[in-house]
């Protein structure tokens, strides 16, 4: 296209219809009109949806049949008479604070490698990262329950090492920490964004440090761990509002059992609406975990305040 | 380090070298006991004794009545439309908050921040009434509508990216725009989505991916074969087979990554900067 001659062509008669024009920029109308498709979903298939659950919550509501206003009769019976909530609550909750931070401990752990050794980076963190792309996909589920079968690869494996292998996928004992591996091994986009934090890190920090005869342990819990401490706290944030959700792992490889053992909460969510149709009883599980995620990231940024520095706390360079 | 001896690097290297073999084991080992028989299946050693090519072909055929063909088809499809409804809306979204100014818009874009964090699970409930209601539970448009509304899995995150990148192109490219007479729209399609672009991939690659592994959205609301996506084909087979055909059950989980993988490799610069500088999860 030829650029110059439609700037002319169209920039003559704007001249003559400027003040046209000059109330045309200032328009609101078109601001609105931009973000519309936001705000006709945000409207319509967030903001409504979230009171209409709300409102569901307190009504007796399947499908089938019209709904009936039954006030806090659902919440009362999930907290006193509902044995499978406090299962997958505990099972979710267990699930939470086991991976998050094995997983941040080991984004962190193998970042603080890659950011030393720097030749043959590219290789390390493409085998590193591609568990995390594809670990969410129920093809690596499938996987995943295949090698800690009884006749599954890590049996043979830890046979080598004369330890007797069980079937870890349906022993109560063993089941949840498969899940937890996998989420586990699935640490790579963590560390990534470890890594780009660490590379931010100014070197004379560490070489002022160490002119004040501060040992490596030292420089990692007061400069390292300070430096990045407000990416830690972004990761950890992201962690615990996905382990929260965690759903295909526990319902490809495990099913929920063995004895519910890996009966996560989305889970018995899941099954509540989906298999028995029970949508206000699921509702009203919807929003109390709605409820126990917000109250986790409150907690978490209400304790930052105590250990997440920014760099303009310690009088050095201004964030960008 | 000034101090550090000869000898640390290399023992990074051995630590990086072992490390990164146990990452990848698990997939090299699936890629070997993809084209295993049934006998050896559970062996640690990565290579068949022979090469069983049936797993792939037999597995390929594994559902009476359809092949993982129709399968692929209908994912790609339902991909292709997401994809397309997602950056129409996200673009002009992040555009209007970057670039014009209207009542309200501190308001807006602090809800959107909000949106970020708001679990997808509360909303599945209502949203599945309501999308039973308008009659499109087995159809594909509870997954295209909402994206064609800068929602579904990322769309506030891919709102917010774009807004960041376009806020990095220079203002004075839109007014010299202005001057020359062009609209809001030309602004926008012809000055700032072409400097948008590495934003708009990085949009297009974790949008493709995480609607590839949406497999809740795709359980819940696909429910003849005839519409199934490769994911719900798998847990199909999974579970109607016994554990004697675990080797095509492996063969067709090993092609249900490729296209993450494609778009991994060829891709790698954007992806990784993506994440690092952007934080998406992946």
């Amino acid at each position: 296209m030829n650029r110059s001659t439609t700037t002319i062509a169209e920039g003559a008669p704007s001249l003559k219809k400027s003040s046209y024009f000059k109330s045309r920029w200032n328009a609101p109308l078109a601001g609105y009109l931009f973000i519309s498709p936001w705000l006709i979903g945000f409207l319509a298939l967030t903001a409504y949806p979230l009171f209409l659950s709300l409102y569901y919550s307190f009504t007796d509501y399947t499908l089938m049949q019209p709904m009936k206003w039954i006030g806090a009769r659902n919440y009362e019976r999930i907290f006193t008479a509902d044995p499978k909530f406090i299962q997958s609550a505990k099972v979710t909750f267990t699930y939470v604070l086991a991976s998050v931070p094995l997983k941040l401990a080991a984004a962190l752990f193998v970042a603080m490698i890659l950011s030393k050794a720097v030749k043959g980076i590219g290789v390390y963190r493409t085998a590193i990262y591609f568990p995390s792309l594809i670990g969410g996909s129920i093809g690596v589920s499938l996987l995943w329950r295949n090698i800690f079968g009884v006749d599954g690869v890590f049996n043979k494996l830890i046979a080598v090492f004369g330890i007797e292998g069980k079937s870890w996928i349906t022993n109560p004992d063993t089941a949840l920490s498969t899940l937890i591996l996998l989420t586990v091994w699935q640490f790579g986009s963590t560390m990534v964004i470890f890594l780009a934090g660490l590379k931010q890190i100014p070197n004379d920090l560490y070489e002022a440090s160490s002119v004040d005869g501060a040992n490596k342990v030292v420089q990692f819990f007061r400069v390292t761990l300070p430096m990045l401490s407000p990416i830690l706290y972004f990761n950890l944030i992201m962690a615990v509002i996905n382990a929260f959700q965690m759903f295909t792992s526990a319902f490809v490889i495990t099913n929920g059992g063995p004895m519910n053992a890996t009966y996560v909460y989305a889970m018995y969510l899941y099954e509540r609406a989906f298999s028995r149709y029970e949508l206000g009883y699921a509702s009203a599980l919807a929003w109390i975990m709605l409820i126990a995620i917000v109250a986790a990231t409150l907690l978490i940024s209400f304790s930052s305040k105590y250990w997440v520095f920014y760099e303009t706390d310690t009088g050095g360079k201004k964030r960008k | 380090m000034t101090t550090s001896l000869n000898w640390k690097p290399a023992l990074r290297h051995v630590f990086m070298i072992l490390f990164s073999f146990v990452m990848v084991y698990p997939i090299v080992w699936w890629i070997g006991a993809s084209l295993k028989d049934s006998t050896e299946l559970g062996s640690p050693g990565i290579f068949p004794s022979v090469l069983k090519w049936e797993n792939f072909t037999n597995g390929w055929n594994s559902v009476p009545g359809h092949t993982f063909t129709d399968f692929y088809i209908n994912t790609f499809y339902l991909e292709i439309m997401v994809l397309i409804a997602t950056l129409l809306s996200t673009t002009l979204v992040a555009f209007g908050f970057a670039r014009l100014d209207f009542p309200l818009k501190k308001f807006w874009f602090s809800i959107l921040m909000l949106t970020l964090m708001m679990p997808g699970q509360v909303l599945i409930i209502p949203q599945y009434a309501l999308f039973h209601q308008l009659g499109w539970v087995n159809t594909y448009l509870p997954f295209v509508v909402p994206h064609l509304l800068a929602g579904g899995a990322g769309g506030s995150f891919f709102v917010f990216l774009l807004i960041q990148f376009i806020r990095g192109v220079p203002k004075e490219l839109d007014e010299s725009a202005k001057i020359d007479g062009c609209s809001w729209f030309g602004i926008f399609w012809r000055v700032v989505m072409p400097l948008a672009f590495p934003a708009v991939v990085t949009v297009t690659i974790f949008c493709f991916l995480w609607n590839w592994d949406d497999f809740l959205g795709h359980l819940l609301y696909i429910n003849t074969v005839e519409k199934y996506t490769v994911g719900l084909a798998l847990r199909m087979i999974n579970d109607s087979q016994s554990a004697a055909e675990w080797g095509q059950l492996l063969a067709m989980s090993l092609v249900s990554i490729i296209p993450a993988t494609l778009v991994f490799t060829f891709l790698q610069k954007y992806f990784v900067d993506g994440i690092a500088t952007t934080g998406i999860k992946g």
